[in-house]
């Protein structure tokens, strides 16, 4: 997925980035075939060169690594809603067959199910990058008829309704998941399969989505992993673990109190 | 600019019922102060961060909170906040009053704060269902083009609180690396609050760098490692394996309670919270 993901960035693209698959994603081209892509975090850091994945957002390393640091207003603001972004890089807990996404409930907005963290900078990540690339793992609990809650905008209902919303990005361009690739149809814009990895069947696509899934006439099969892809992935990793390791030997030495004895001292 | 302990500072200055933002991004996250007001047991608080963060899954999992406003709320790179979600999901310990927006629509917020001015806009919020659960965020329609643009009320907290890497001793904060809307939420509140890692003899601030000074300051605790596990940069990194570890902490009540009790309850200030963790080492 992170492969599939990685080979979607062009050379110079100036991408923006969200933590996890996106990020591991973005930085794998940037070690691969595009070496010149501009990466963006919303943390403020530009044109950030990570030696390891970051944890969070806003980890010291985007910083030092940085052409720019800039604040928060500025980054939404002059950056992306000024249509800098070429490429937003985002994921979800589910996506609908417009692209529409929800990062934020599972259940009633009022009393959840499963509260999730929210919207962040999504939905003007997906409103104001030119494009955007969605990677998730696909399921009919993530691939739902009707989300819970829209975060964020893919094409609404479709055939043109984001347009004439006067939404200006291209909107989802590219879903990624663990199955497939999927891409809007032209007209109706309805998340379509165009390609699948080996070893998959269509039907095994079809039933981890929850609506009727839309096939395109010819399949691509996605080319295997090369060697150097897996070489500078797995190295990325490592590096990444072993970093975020760090200072926590102090605190994974501490016991854990018993409940009488912090009772006790409460 | 008044310089004192953190004790007396959050004793003076933070009031049950007030609203207080704790600012930083990840990074410069005031931790030290944070558990300061935990400790004084502030209740009823109207909690305003952009991302809630550990520090307000700590405060509003021991009861400290009855609203919270922010825009992500989750562990950084981990998942959710435990304390967070029980409180929304459940009401525990205490039902929790939510505004919830984007970042861009907060960072909009704050800017028009800091600005004084009644509303922050932008291009946002279309067609998301956001604008259906928060009926702060609505429309204006610009007299010049007449297109509809989103508006979100202006933040001013009574509070803000930051820690820095360091202050002058006239009380002028420097600030540096990733600053998120630190310099908005301290423009905009009534009381800014700053933690430092060190009070030196000059800032020998670069040209240009983000410098408040110590006019817009009302009170300056030196707090070294006050951002710990967030980071300060220059002189610590983000302790990410204690956010990864944290995941399992809060996810269960009472390992939670047992927790802030042993770590920060029974310690009377923050290097006392430190130690407490590297006793056991």
């Amino acid at each position: 997925m992170t492969i599939a993901a990685a080979r979607l960035i062009w050379p110079g693209c100036v991408c923006f980035v969200g933590i996890g698959v996106p990020s591991a994603a973005a930085n794998l081209a940037r070690l691969t075939h595009a070496p010149d892509i501009v990466l963006i975090y919303e943390s403020g850091a530009i044109g950030t060169q990570p030696r390891v994945l970051p944890l969070s957002i806003g980890d010291g390393e985007l910083a030092e690594t940085a052409d720019a640091v800039v604040s928060l207003p500025e980054i939404f603001s002059y950056w992306l809603q000024a249509g800098r972004i070429d490429v937003g890089f985002l994921g979800a807990a589910q996506i609908d067959r417009f692209g529409n996404l929800n990062t934020t409930v599972i259940g009633g907005y009022g009393k959840p199910k499963t509260r999730m963290p929210g919207a962040g900078g999504a939905p003007e990540i997906a409103h104001h990058a030119k494009q955007i690339f969605v990677v998730l793992k696909q399921s009919p609990r993530s691939f739902v008829a009707q989300l819970d809650f829209c975060t964020s905008a893919g094409f609404l209902n479709g055939n043109g309704e984001r347009a004439r919303r006067g939404i200006p990005g291209a909107g989802p361009q590219g879903v990624i998941t663990d199955l497939g690739v999927l891409k809007p149809a032209a007209g109706s814009q309805e998340l379509t399969l165009v390609a699948r990895y080996e070893n998959v069947s269509v039907d095994k696509v079809r039933a981890a989505t929850g609506w009727p899934l839309a096939v395109a006439d010819i399949i691509d099969v996605v080319a295997p992993p090369t060697a150097d892809e897996l070489r500078v992935l797995r190295d990325l990793h490592k590096r990444t673990d072993i970093a975020h390791a760090g200072d926590a030997r102090r605190f994974r030495k501490t016991p854990r109190p018993s409940l009488e004895q912090a009772r006790s001292i409460a | 600019m008044q310089l004192g302990s953190l004790q007396e500072i959050i004793d003076q200055y933070i009031h049950d019922g007030q609203s207080v933002a704790l600012e930083g991004f990840t990074h410069l996250i005031p931790f030290a102060a944070g558990h300061e007001i935990l400790r004084q047991k502030k209740r009823d608080l109207h909690l305003i961060r952009m991302t809630p963060d550990l520090i307000y899954d700590q405060l509003i999992g021991v009861g400290c909170a009855r609203a919270l406003t922010f825009s992500w709320g989750g562990n950084p790179g981990v998942g959710s906040l435990h304390r967070l979600r029980d409180a929304v999901e459940n009401d525990w310990p205490r039902p929790l009053e939510i505004h919830e927006h984007s970042h861009a629509g907060m960072a909009a917020a704050y800017t028009a704060g800091a600005a004084r001015l009644p509303f922050g806009m932008l291009r946002g919020y279309v067609a998301t269902d956001l604008s259906s659960v928060n009926p702060q965020i609505r429309e204006v329609r610009c007299p010049y083009t007449n297109e509809n643009i989103a508006t979100v009320p202006a933040i001013n907290p009574d509070v803000t609180v930051l820690h820095a890497q360091a202050a002058d001793r006239q009380g002028n904060i420097l600030l540096r690396g990733i600053v998120g809307a630190q310099k908005e939420a301290a423009l905009a509140a009534t009381t800014l609050i700053v933690t430092v890692e060190e009070i030196v003899e000059s800032l020998a601030a670069p040209m240009n760098a983000i410098v408040l000074p110590h006019w817009v300051v009302t009170a300056i605790a030196e707090v070294p490692t006050g951002a710990y596990p967030s980071y300060a940069h220059g002189y610590y990194a983000r302790d990410n394996a204690f956010y990864l570890a944290w995941d399992e902490i809060a996810r269960d009540r009472d390992r939670f309670t047992a927790w802030i009790t042993t770590h920060v309850l029974c310690s009377r200030d923050h290097a006392e919270f430190l130690d407490s963790l590297a006793v056991a080492a």
